[in-house]
């Protein structure tokens, strides 16, 4: 340490490091929200698909071209089933989350933080093909054997499968809300004579409402954008859903199955990113509703 | 007309109780089944097939016939190498990203554009994170299926939970570290690296395990950039990074443990089907490793510290 | 003090991270380079070759090319071969794009990707492979005409006894579009027909069709001969005539597809030194056979990429 810097540079060294860090993930998000946005949209510019197909066609074929010489890129199936598993994943794993967050934090807090909480944290570190894979042996089979269905693939173990996947997000963003609202609330009720279930219902669920509205759509978001877990059970026909027991397939599950089998620059690989393109536009929209529920929250909190 | 108000009251009390009682149980029966359902889970995938793990060859030997035979060494070698290389490349850019965030930029426009690219890059499904590495880095660049673009991938995946793990460690530093060591003169960047990282290093160290425990299973960005396969020999002793078969080239293909699972899920012959279930009970210790070293090293850094 | 070497390892780790991308970042752009002077050094100093193969595509002869894969290796210990099996689409698109060295194909490159990628690609045939349909245990019918396999596979014909069986719903288990399998069936039932119907599951593999066949009841679907199992399903006649490689060589049975793999023109030593391998009597005399294909050599007729079939 012959030569010290001066303060000066030293600080300046500081700032360019980091920020230079910083500087390069922010460059690599926006090369990739505009990489996709341009293969995606080329789909539309370039081959001349239709915007109005994709978003409301009701065929999907990409092996087979239709009379224009377009393959058949009506995504509204796989659109549906998308939104249909992440709603009834959501659907299921909501009440159960939110139940025993309140259970950890209201009722039995001391087991909900020294037990319960590590336990369901342990559930998030769970890769999701492991949790693909039970569903593939068990809930599949279960589906088999309670609906007496073919093969058991669809849309129902899909969402089963996903429900307990969000489980610990929703669960660990829940406990949070619920330990943010303030004691002085919860003592305030009881010494107006309202009862604990009565002080969580009226009290402590209404303060907590936009962080638990924000766990909802971060296991919404992560419900949507699942691969791999889902692909396993839902069976892969790229056709309308006509019960929850049909085999179906999301948005995830085609590209996983369909990317890199056609060659680049081709109809069917740009359509392909324009599902991916669709994936991204909707983690921004969830990504805007959780920044509104904050804002709101905080207007309404001071 | 005295008593017949206290009956009334009672009757509402009655009930209310009633409804505090009921809610309750239902409550701890939704707890319950939760944790059954996690016990029942990680025990279904452990003891499924946890005797394979000690079958002669499992650990020791390389995938044949498509994953159906054989042992799952270079799958375990692959994702711990994937992992390293992720680390290297996302633990300085985090922690690089998270100091300027939270001691450089404490509020303005730039701050809010770097926080929303975090933000995205996080909700992200990771199946378009493996399209834009597999476009760019096996495509444009040229790197094929290696384990660089998978590691690249990876880290793309990984950066925003470390910004964040880190960036809370630094948040919880108190502001009167910081006062003190800017009133000693201390530069913005002496106080950080001698002080706020130091103090923050327990927690940082605890997120960056857990962190991994997350890349070490995850699949799907992998697919399009590793790959889903390995090489069928590899030489551990060869360091001749340019050589195919040297287990060190980052530009070979690689295929990890959760890509192992995903590849071969299906095949119904039952040496396969156990593969499967050896590699799942597999990634799960290595999981559940992850997360008891994760505990174990923060709380000892924690103690060694205040010790001091 | 102890602040002091914590904070100077950080700084070091911080820098040596940096370091480390940018050094990973230049063997990015070289590795190709260092990897080709590399393969061609050793190349001259011995007989034997190195460098790195990779494949991807059709699942249904994976299991022949990486048996070979294992003979060549022995040979040449400074090869690596490696791949997987995603699909013939996948392999031909992949070669083309020059993500692997050779692609796997159960059909003609011609029929998936443009002419002026076919131009780029070497084609090797290396076996013939006879496909048919299989059925779950409990399905009785054990011959299908390919008209009735017709209305199978379009849903059409929707229900067992119409075909001669018991009175159960048909389960239609379909591979992946992109599946060679596929391709190869659909041709030889449905000839240049559009078929859009997709049946109650598309799966990935070959492996997977084994595995759903075994546990489910009244269903349909296809494999090539190597993908039989008796244990789990049964392999019916088509026309009356036995799925087996005699009968497809004098194209008797009428669903077989060859087995190519595709190289580029340009292709590096070992990737054409493997591809003659897999031509080479050691493959061809015995190993062909062993895996349940049919050499090239002992077929009849050949089938061109219009799917035209003419005695040799």
């Amino acid at each position: 340490m012959a030569k010290q810097l001066p303060k000066r540079d030293l600080e300046n060294v500081g700032l360019g490091v980091t920020g230079a860090c910083v500087a390069l993930v922010t460059l690599v998000v926006a090369a990739l929200i505009f990489m996709v946005a341009q293969k995606g949209l080329s789909a539309f510019i370039k081959d001349d698909v239709s915007v109005v197909e994709f978003f409301t066609g009701t065929k999907w074929d990409l092996a087979n071209t239709a009379e224009n010489g377009l393959p058949y890129t009506g995504a509204l199936p796989l659109i549906v089933t998308s939104f249909a598993v992440m709603v009834l994943s959501t659907l299921i794993a909501l009440p159960i989350a939110i139940g025993s967050a309140i259970f950890a934090v209201e009722i039995q807090p001391k087991f909900g933080s020294k037990v319960f909480q590590p336990l369901i944290e342990l559930l998030t570190g769970i890769p999701s093909v492991v949790f693909g894979l039970i569903g593939f042996h068990v809930v599949v089979g279960f589906m088999k054997s309670v609906f007496h269905v073919s093969t058991g693939l669809g849309i129902l173990p899909g969402a089963i499968v996903l429900a307990v996947m969000i489980l610990p997000t929703m669960t660990t963003l829940s406990v949070d809300g619920l330990r943010a609202v303030p004691d002085s609330y919860r003592q305030g009720s009881l010494a107006l004579g309202y009862t604990r279930w009565q002080t969580i219902w009226h009290v402590v669920l209404k303060s907590a409402m936009p962080s638990l509205m924000t766990a909802i759509i971060l296991g919404m978001t992560r419900a949507f954008g699942e691969t791999l877990a889902v692909r396993m059970v839902i069976g892969g026909i790229e056709a309308m859903p006509t019960s929850l027991l049909s085999p179906a397939s999301t948005i995830t599950t085609t590209l996983t199955t369909s990317m890199a089998v056609y060659a680049e620059g081709s109809a069917q690989d740009d359509v392909l990113w324009a599902l991916g393109l669709l994936l991204l536009g909707m983690s921004l929209i969830f990504i805007l509703i959780i920044h509104l529920i904050g804002r709101k929250g905080a207007k309404t909190r001071g | 007309m005295a008593s017949t108000r206290i009956h009334i009251d009672e009757a509402r009390l009655g009930r209310v109780q009633r409804q505090d009682r009921i809610a309750t149980g239902v409550l701890t029966s939704i707890v319950a089944i939760v944790m059954l359902i996690v016990v029942s889970m990680v025990a279904y995938i452990l003891f499924e097939d946890i005797s394979t793990l000690f079958q002669p060859g499992f650990l020791t030997q390389p995938a044949r016939a498509n994953g159906t035979q054989g042992g799952v060494l270079y799958q375990l070698f692959d994702s711990f190498y994937l992992l390293l290389i992720t680390l290297v490349i996302s633990v300085p850019i985090s922690l690089g990203g998270a100091v300027f965030l939270v001691e450089y930029a404490p509020d303005g426009p730039i701050r809010d554009i770097a926080s929303t690219a975090i933000e995205t890059l996080s909700s992200l499904p990771s199946i378009v994170v493996g399209m834009f590495g597999f476009l760019v880095f096996s495509v444009q660049l040229g790197w094929k299926y290696s384990i660089i673009s998978g590691a690249v991938a990876l880290t793309m995946f990984n950066i925003p939970i470390l910004v964040r793990v880190i960036q809370q460690a630094l948040e919880d530093v108190p502001q009167a570290q910081r006062d003190a060591c800017l009133a000693m003169g201390l530069t913005r960047w002496e106080a950080t690296l001698h002080i706020l990282i130091p103090e923050a290093m327990p927690a940082i160290v605890t997120g960056i395990v857990l962190s991994a425990g997350r890349v070490f299973g995850e699949a799907a960005a992998l697919l399009f950039t590793s790959g889903m396969s390995s090489p069928v020999r590899l030489n551990f002793l060869s360091f001749n990074l340019s050589s195919p078969t040297c287990a060190w080239n980052v530009f070979r293909p690689g295929e990890s443990l959760a890509v192992h699972i995903y590849k071969i899920y299906g095949e119904g012959s039952p040496e396969a089907q156990q593969i499967v279930w050896g590699t799942a009970a597999l990634l799960m210790i290595c999981v559940l490793l992850f997360n008891v070293v994760a505990r174990i090293v923060g709380k000892q850094l924690a103690r060694k510290m205040t010790a001091e | 003090m102890l602040d002091q070497a914590y904070s100077r390892r950080q700084f070091l780790g911080l820098a040596g991270g940096l370091a480390s991308i940018v050094g990973l970042g230049l063997v990015g752009c070289g590795g190709s380079n260092v990897a080709n002077t590399a393969a061609e050094g050793s190349a001259a100093a011995a007989e034997s070759v190195s460098g790195e193969v990779t494949y991807d595509g059709a699942s249904s002869f994976q299991a022949l090319v990486e048996a070979a894969a294992e003979k060549f290796m022995d040979a040449n210990p400074d090869v690596s071969v490696s791949g997987s099996g995603n699909g013939s689409g996948k392999g031909l698109t992949a070669v083309a794009a020059g993500t692997v060295t050779i692609g796997n194909s159960d059909v003609f490159a011609e029929t998936k990707l443009e002419a002026d990628q076919v131009k780029n690609l070497v084609d090797h045939e290396v076996a013939v492979v006879g496909m048919g349909p299989v059925v779950s245990k409990n399905v009785t019918v054990d011959d299908l005409s390919l008209e009735q396999l017709k209305g199978i596979f379009s849903g059409q014909i929707t229900n067992w006894k119409e075909v001669g069986g018991g009175d159960a719903k048909i389960v239609v288990l379909n591979r992946k579009a992109g599946s060679g399998t596929r391709a190869t069936f659909e041709a030889a039932v449905f000839g240049d027909e559009a078929v859009d119907f997709k049946g109650d599951a598309e799966l990935d593999k070959s492996g997977d069709v084994q595995t759903q066949m075994g546990s489910t009841d009244n269903a349909i679907s296809y494999l090539d001969f190597s993908h039989f199992d008796d244990s789990k399903f049964n392999a019916i006649k088509v026309e009356g005539v036995e799925p087996k490689s005699t009968n497809v060589a004098d194209d008797s049975f009428k669903i077989w597809a060859t087995e190519h793999m595709y190289c580029a023109k340009d292709a590096d030593e070992a990737t054409k030194a493997f591809l003659e391998f897999m031509l080479s009597d050691d493959v061809q005399g015995k190993l062909v056979e062993e895996q349940g294909f049919i050499p090239v050599s002992a077929m009849k007729v050949v089938k061109d990429a219009s799917g035209k079939v003419s005695a040799k």
